[in-house]
């Protein structure tokens, strides 16, 4: 047989025309359904468009803007969530340079936002100069975090002990404060709220039920018998029981039969359902990738001498791992979704505050649309760039695969 | 076995082991004795046992009565004995069990850092020169999820050698190979039976049984059957169910 030497070139790509007739126009149907969706779009957009300009009074929204950000953190210690935030910015500058495909996107976003913030016109009696001079810094520290991170070629694993320094840093000095220190005043976190909370619940409850989960997954496979039953019990308790309840449960059972003077502080009980919680399902979705490993991952390395630890932590669980990325993210966003529910404890979450604010003046109690959408889009944009940067994580690992 | 090998001690030494899984008999009474540099091949129908027996030379299967004495090191439930055998015995698989999410130059340093606590230049130094012996310098940087099944196979055997062992193990590390590529893994096998190697490999590839073999195994039912030299196996087998194995495989 003979075989013939020449190639093909690859079908060139259709042109503009083209790919409108061969996608939208295809058929008659098709048409209709193109022109039928481009007038629904119009129409919905221009509704939206004058909505959001002309209809809707976001001055519940404009009037505290603070209140949404930090909740009743006292006015004259502004300076600590001010600097928190600006280490955070500059974290996330660092990040950008030696992450960049899972962080750019998201440090733009935040900067162009922080910078237009500051530079709005709106009259807010809040919104001080002060204020604005944070906020213009943030995209400063965010590019200067960058440009640092690219010059000095810092390795992510500083990265990640600068962050572990700076969450520290933040929430057990600088926030709360520490009555020793002039000029740090307590400030119970009965004040603090707004997206301050909310985050600090969402992060704080995904950084630290992952390592639990992990271990749990791990404990439910153990050959120790008493490690395996408690994994396994704690994981069946609490996935049998709604998020809801675990937080009544910390919130106000544990509280009843503790003794007043050890009660836990009513944030961090809320954070520690949060991630019993997570715990929990994050161990279900890691065991799904445990099981997935072949054993003969494992005979090979045992082969090789390696202890179990090695093999554990070397072989299977970094396979197992980005086997369920996807799944722990989409999780995490669920519960960064659900931090919503400590309103029913009594936090002022940013869900909270949107609730406290409408019934600041009677006037606003018709203005739920503009508040409950003002908070929607905040929780989207940070689901938005979760989800993001999980695809880019699940391609840039497909790399290996075969 | 030669008169050379006799007069060494065993590398490794099986007496009376039995293995069973739930009520099935795997292992009826294994005993043999291997000495250093010698090549065994062991060969039989599939589901006699052949993997289980070398599995438990180094411990990926436990036997339930019998001893086995490896380098020395009694096989028993003490992991330090377990591990100690693990570093002088590398083993390579039907499947490869390369590790997918490491390169192929982790692959083969990943236990000499961690286990022999070498530095790392040191192992990447050796683990340099054993692709290069294995054929295939150029592929270090890949993952093994891009090469071809018989690269895959001889990073595996680099991956055991980067080890030191002084016994390798093969459990059948050609059948899972398009025929083309069986080749260039035989060839790394021969050559590292000619290098002195002590060897003992489950396989059907006659060709190199004939070539490197001293000594062939024939396994049924989870016995010994018979042994001898690849001369005597093949040309004056005793055991009628050696003669129809060895006439079901050769002439087809
Ligand atoms: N993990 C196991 N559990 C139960 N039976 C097994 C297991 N592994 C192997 N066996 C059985 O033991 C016998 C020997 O298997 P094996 O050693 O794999 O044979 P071979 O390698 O010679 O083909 C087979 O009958 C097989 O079904
Ligand atoms: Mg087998």
């Amino acid at each position: 047989m003979s075989v013939t030497s020449e190639t093909l070139a690859p079908p060139a790509a259709l042109r503009p025309l083209a790919w409108l007739r061969k996608n939208l126009f295809s058929n008659w149907f098709n048409a209709l359904l193109t022109i039928f969706s481009l007038v629904f779009l119009y129409f919905a957009l221009v509704s939206i468009v004058r909505w959001v300009f002309f209809t809707a009074d976001w001055s519940p929204v404009t009037i505290a803007p603070l209140l949404f950000l930090i909740g009743q953190y006292p006015r004259d210690q502004l300076w600590r969530p001010a600097l928190s935030m600006l280490m955070c910015v500059f974290l996330i500058g660092l990040s950008w340079a030696i992450w960049e495909r899972y962080v750019k996107a998201f440090a733009i976003f935040l900067g162009v936002l922080l910078g237009v913030l500051a530079l709005i016109p709106l009259e807010t009696p809040t919104i001080t100069l002060g204020v604005r001079a944070v906020f213009l810094a943030c995209p400063v520290l965010i590019y200067l975090g960058f440009w640092i991170g690219r010059r000095l070629e810092v390795k992510g694993k500083y990265i990640v002990t600068l962050w572990l320094l700076a969450s520290v840093l933040i929430t057990l000095v600088l926030l709360p404060g520490i009555r020793s220190i002039p000029g740090l005043p307590a400030v119970p976190t009965t004040a603090w709220g707004g997206l301050l909370v909310t985050l600090l619940l969402a992060v704080g409850g995904i950084v630290l039920s992952f390592p639990i989960g992990v271990l749990l997954a791990l404990g439910r496979r153990s050959s120790l018998p008493v490690v395996k039953l408690f994994s396994i019990l704690f994981i069946e308790v609490v996935r049998g029981v709604p998020l809801v309840t675990i937080l009544f449960m910390f919130s106000i059972i544990l509280a009843l039969f503790l003794p007043a003077e050890s009660r836990i502080d009513r944030l961090l009980r809320a954070l520690i359902a949060m991630v019993v919680f997570s715990a929990a399902y994050t161990a279900e979705n890691v065991r799904g990738g445990l099981q997935a490993i072949p054993e003969g991952q494992v005979e090979a390395a045992k082969a090789l001498g390696l202890s179990s630890f090695h093999i554990t932590f070397f072989i299977v669980l970094p396979q197992a791992l980005r086997l369920v990325i996807p799944n722990i993210v989409g999780q995490f966003i669920s519960l960064f979704k659900d931090t919503t529910l400590v309103v029913i404890v009594g936090i002022n979450d940013l869900l909270g505050i949107g609730n406290a604010v409408l019934n600041l003046r009677p006037e606003f109690v018709r203005l739920q649309m503009e508040v409950y959408l003002f908070i929607a889009i905040i929780f989207w944009i940070f689901s938005y760039f979760m989800s993001y940067a999980s695809l880019e994580l699940e391609k840039a690992l497909g790399v290996g695969e075969r | 076995m030669t008169e050379e090998s006799q007069k060494r001690e065993p590398i490794i030494v099986c007496n009376e082991v039995h293995k069973w899984y739930g009520n099935f008999h795997a292992l009826r009474g294994i005993s043999l004795e291997v000495y250093p540099r010698e090549v065994i091949v062991i060969f039989g129908p599939s589901g006699s046992g052949k993997s289980t027996f070398i599995r438990t030379l180094n411990r990926l299967e436990e036997h339930q009565r019998g001893t086995i004495i490896v380098d020395g090191i009694e096989l028993s439930h003490d992991v330090r004995n377990v591990e100690a055998v693990r570093m002088e015995t590398g083993m390579v698989f039907q499947q490869f069990n390369l590790f997918p999410h490491l390169t192929v130059m982790q692959n083969i340093t990943l236990a000499p850092i961690w286990v022999r606590k070498w530095p790392k230049d040191q192992a990447e130094q050796v683990a340099t020169e054993l692709l290069e012996r294995v054929g295939i310098p150029e592929q270090a940087d890949k993952y093994p999820g891009q090469l071809s099944g018989g690269q895959q196979q001889r990073v595996a055997i680099a991956r055991a050698l980067a080890m030191q062992p002084h016994i390798m193990l093969f459990d059948e590390p050609t059948s899972a190979l398009d025929p083309e590529m069986i080749k260039e893994v035989l060839d790394v096998m021969v050559e590292l039976a000619k290098s002195g190697m002590t060897i003992v490999a489950v396989t059907h590839e006659m060709g190199f049984a004939r070539a490197v073999a001293d000594r062939m195994i024939f396994f049924d039912k989870g016995e010994i059957v018979e042994q001898g030299t690849p001369h005597q196996i093949f040309h004056d087998p005793q055991n009628d169910r050696t003669k129809l194995f060895l006439s079901q495989i050769l002439h087809h």
